[in-house]
């Protein structure tokens, strides 16, 4: 008996072509764009922060009338303050470095990649999108209520992210909308991740075994672990925290809590209970975000070297290693909350173990480029930059991980250098490097590269000048999620922060030379031929754009794995992946 | 020189229906069934394998577990540090609840056997049993949170209370989607009855069921005990 085929997503009037579309090419990209105007949002609002910090006494242009109780003539109250920097790391992490390497890149090269015509779940697909998008709407909806966003910051801290509306401008609605909009992504993710599990497992191509995966897929499948495992619990803890908010319970509220002169009728929680929920999904999911990250670079490196990927099997396993390992580390977090200096020696250990395989991955880029013919294409600088990043805040994340330093630099700029540098930057770097090797294949058109070395030059020598002085912030004693340096200690780095903010600024304005090259070369670049980067991997094997159903004609069957570059008494310096020729295996 | 290796595609799993090898250039993709296209109708794309909707139901049910093993988590921790836990008696209706919803995966069973024997009419019978029994539970549920208002106990009187009421919601919303699941079994009937392939529909929908009645089972022990 003959089962009728799986319907190719064709495209059907504007909306369904574009809009409520199944075709994974399509929900990939719509997560990308989503991801590019969150990230000029959230981008706009660190300027306001920084410009704040530098200059606290001079009123910002139209701000005042953009936001006339939370900048009254220009000027960010410290409320306003808080609620932009929540906003910002909340729109920067959640819709930025988790969407755009997993769910943007993830499905539209997945099935490309793995040899399908499309992901196992479509319709689901379409769902997951559509819920991300409300949430989005959801978490920039407090702006345009009268007390606008929360104050918590994207961790969300109990006891104040519960007491509702006494706690301060942004608690009433503002945080009940940020819980929901969290909510809504947690599920959107969680979904998201069985489509790429199921995917990877049942609809790789003949003769792809998982070891010829390319590594971008390894990535994307354990991840998908990943956000499986943690975004639950994340949901979990904000179903438990909108019971505090709103059904009276005391989960997370202690007795005896005075806030705004008013006694709270709650006791018996346990403000350490959501720091324990949060860390335990927040330390996964920054793994989330840089897993891709890592897949998408090892990729490039290797096509940009002509190189095979160096021992990647070692690359997988590490991949492995570090997302079982990042189950284990949340209490780094949490070293100065007094917990057990036991319990915090363990957390330190393991924090220092996760650096074995992200050195062995590390290392392996470098052997990667040692001894390669490298091409030095825009796509490739945005890699090594990546490794370069990776390198300075991971070195900076070892400091943080040992609780006697942690104890001086927990709360300081130290951690915000770090984090920017390490997931800011480095994650961005290869959303970067992600976007000038596959924009030809994206769009059927290539990036202009002299445009794209200038955009590279600025924002790599732009993210050490920013973010390598508030590492010396921080061992000053600087604190973060300050609004006012007016203390003693503070008022003498206030010139350093002016520095950074004008540097943020420069390097900010300089990606509006990547806006311009993206946009322009949409509709004016040159055309872009099958594989113009000369890469091994099957989405190289189709015209650019793919068609629907991906592959004109038969599905490929797979005879070598993703990265034989270079290979001796080959035709050519790469085989690629569905090409019968025979090559040795050595 | 060795050769390359192709690996073979995996035999197709029994009970599925597996046409003869086509002309060449017929998709091969994931490896069972449909027959390529004539050209005329464009490149083929092969149906999913049946074992990737088991794949994605188990996935789904692994996240599921974690978000109820965060709130039990949660809910042992809080028991814990304040000494002013009060366990929430357990409302008798819970036990014939839970005896409801163990008939109902019965049920679900019977109807999944009616349909291997393709007996359509007792299939749907059995499978409108189950429905029957799953409103059933929900409505006592309901019934359990009424009496435990009528005893003054709601879900801010002390965290015990509140996380009975959480958790059993949790599971409710939950049975909901799966009763929506079963819904859909029932529109969907007389596809599922005429093709076999549409049957892998009802074994995830069981599937679900099952680890519902299984999770409601730890849930209730887990409430009954004294923490």
């Amino acid at each position: 008996m003959t089962e009728p085929d799986r319907e190719i997503a064709k495209p059907q009037g504007f909306i369904g072509k574009y809009v409520f579309s199944t075709d994974h090419k399509v929900i990939g990209l719509q997560y990308t764009f989503l991801a590019l105007f969150a990230v000029l949002v959230a981008m706009v609002l660190s300027w306001l922060m920084r410009m704040h910090l530098g200059w606290p006494d001079v009123s910002i242009p139209l701000l005042g009338m953009l936001s006339p109780t939370g900048a009254p003539g220009g000027l960010i109250t410290p409320e306003y303050y808080l609620s932009l920097m929540t906003i910002h790391g909340t729109l920067m992490i959640f819709f930025v470095l988790t969407i755009a390497p997993q769910s943007g890149f993830g499905n539209f090269l997945l099935p490309l990649q793995i040899g399908a015509r499309g992901m196992a779940l479509p319709r689901l697909n379409r769902l997951t999108f559509w819920i991300t998008f409300g949430a989005f709407c959801v978490l920039l909806s407090p702006f345009f209520i009268s007390d606008g966003p929360p104050i918590t910051g994207w961790t969300a801290y109990a006891p104040l992210s519960a007491v509702g509306p006494i706690g301060g401008p942004g608690e009433g609605m503002g945080q009940d909308l940020w819980l929901i909009a969290i909510g809504l992504f947690c599920l959107a993710t969680v979904l998201g991740s069985v489509n790429f599990m199921t995917t990877t497992l049942s609809l790789r191509a003949r003769g792809m075994t998982l070891m010829r995966l390319p590594l971008p897929c390894w990535a994307w499948f354990l991840t998908a672990v990943l956000s499986l495992l943690s975004f639950t619990v994340l949901l979990g803890a904000c179903i438990l925290l909108m019971m505090d908010r709103v059904a009276g319970t005391s989960i997370f509220l202690p007795a005896g809590l005075v806030v705004s002169g008013e006694l709270l009728h709650r006791s018996g929680g346990s403000p350490m209970l959501w720091q324990h929920l949060f860390w335990f999904f927040g330390h996964p999911e920054v793994y989330i975000t840089i897993l891709p990250a890592m897949g998408i670079v090892s990729h490039i490196v290797s096509c940009f070297s002509r190189k095979p990927v160096f021992a990647y099997r070692a690359m997988v396993y590490s991949l492995m290693a570090i997302g079982f390992l990042s189950f284990m580390v949340w209490g780094h977090h949490m070293f100065v909350s007094g917990m057990n200096p036991y319990t915090g020696f363990a957390f330190a250990v393991l924090t220092m173990v996760v650096a074995v395989p992200s050195a062995v991955k590390a290392f392996n880029w470098m052997g990667t480029m040692w001894g390669g013919r490298l091409r030095f294409t825009t796509a490739m600088l945005f890699a090594i930059g990546f490794v370069s990043l990776f390198v300075t805040g991971g070195l900076t994340g070892l400091f943080l991980a040992q609780p006697p330093l942690d104890a001086y630099l927990h709360e300081t700029y130290f951690v915000v250098g770090h984090l920017h540098l390490i997931m800011g930057m480095v994650v961005i770097f290869a959303i970067f490097a992600g976007i000038y090797f596959w924009f030809p294949k994206m769009f059927g058109r290539l990036l202009n590269e002299t445009l794209g070395k200038i955009h590279f030059g600025f924002t790599f020598i732009g993210a050490y000048v920013i973010f390598m002085p508030m590492l010396f912030l921080g061992l000053e004693g600087n604190p973060r999620r300050y609004s006012a340096l007016t203390d003693n200690f503070l008022k003498p780095l206030v010139p350093l922060h002016q520095f950074i903010t004008v540097a943020a600024l420069v390097v900010g304005a300089a990606q509006f030379i990547f806006l311009f090259n993206f946009f322009w070369s949409l509709f004016k670049g040159p055309q872009a031929s099958e594989n113009p980067w000369e890469a091994t991997s099957l989405e190289w094997t189709v015209p650019s754009p793919p068609p629907p159903g991906n592959f004109p004609g038969a599905l490929p069957k797979v005879y070598h794995g993703a990265y034989e570059y270079s290979v001796p008494g080959a035709e050519k310096d790469f085989v690629m992946q569905d090409s019968p020729e025979e090559i040795s295996a050595s | 020189m060795e050769a390359a290796i192709l690996t073979p595609s995996k035999p197709s799993p029994p009970g599925d229906c597996v046409p003869p090898p086509g002309k060449g250039n017929d998709g091969g993709g994931g490896g069972q069934g449909g027959r390529g296209g004539d050209g005329s109708r464009g490149p083929s794309n092969p149906p999913l394998p049946l074992g990737a909707y088991r794949i994605a139901i188990w996935i789904a049910l692994a996240s599921i577990s974690m978000l109820f093993l965060a709130l039990t988590s949660a809910m042992v921790v809080r028991a814990e540090i304040s000494g002013d836990w009060v366990h929430t008696a357990i409302p008798p209706i819970l036990y014939f609840n839970t005896l409801v919803l163990i008939s109902s995966s019965l049920t679900l069973e019977l109807s999944r056997k009616a349909l291997r024997r393709a007996a359509g009419n007792k299939f749907a019978r059995w499978l409108y049993l189950t429905i029957a029994l799953g409103i059933l539970f929900l409505a006592g549920q309901f019934v359990a949170w009424r009496e435990l208002a009528a005893r003054g106990i709601y879900i801010n009187t002390n965290p015990g209370s509140s996380f009975f009421y959480l958790l059993t919601a949790a599971h409710a919303v939950h049975l909901l989607g799966g009763i929506l699941a079963l819904l859909y079994l029932v529109f969907r009937r007389r596809q599922i009855i005429a093709v076999p392939r549409k049957r892998i529909a009802v074994d995830v929908t069981a599937i679900y069921w099952h680890f519902m009645d299984g999770l409601w089972i730890y849930l209730l022990i887990l409430l009954m005990v004294k923490l």
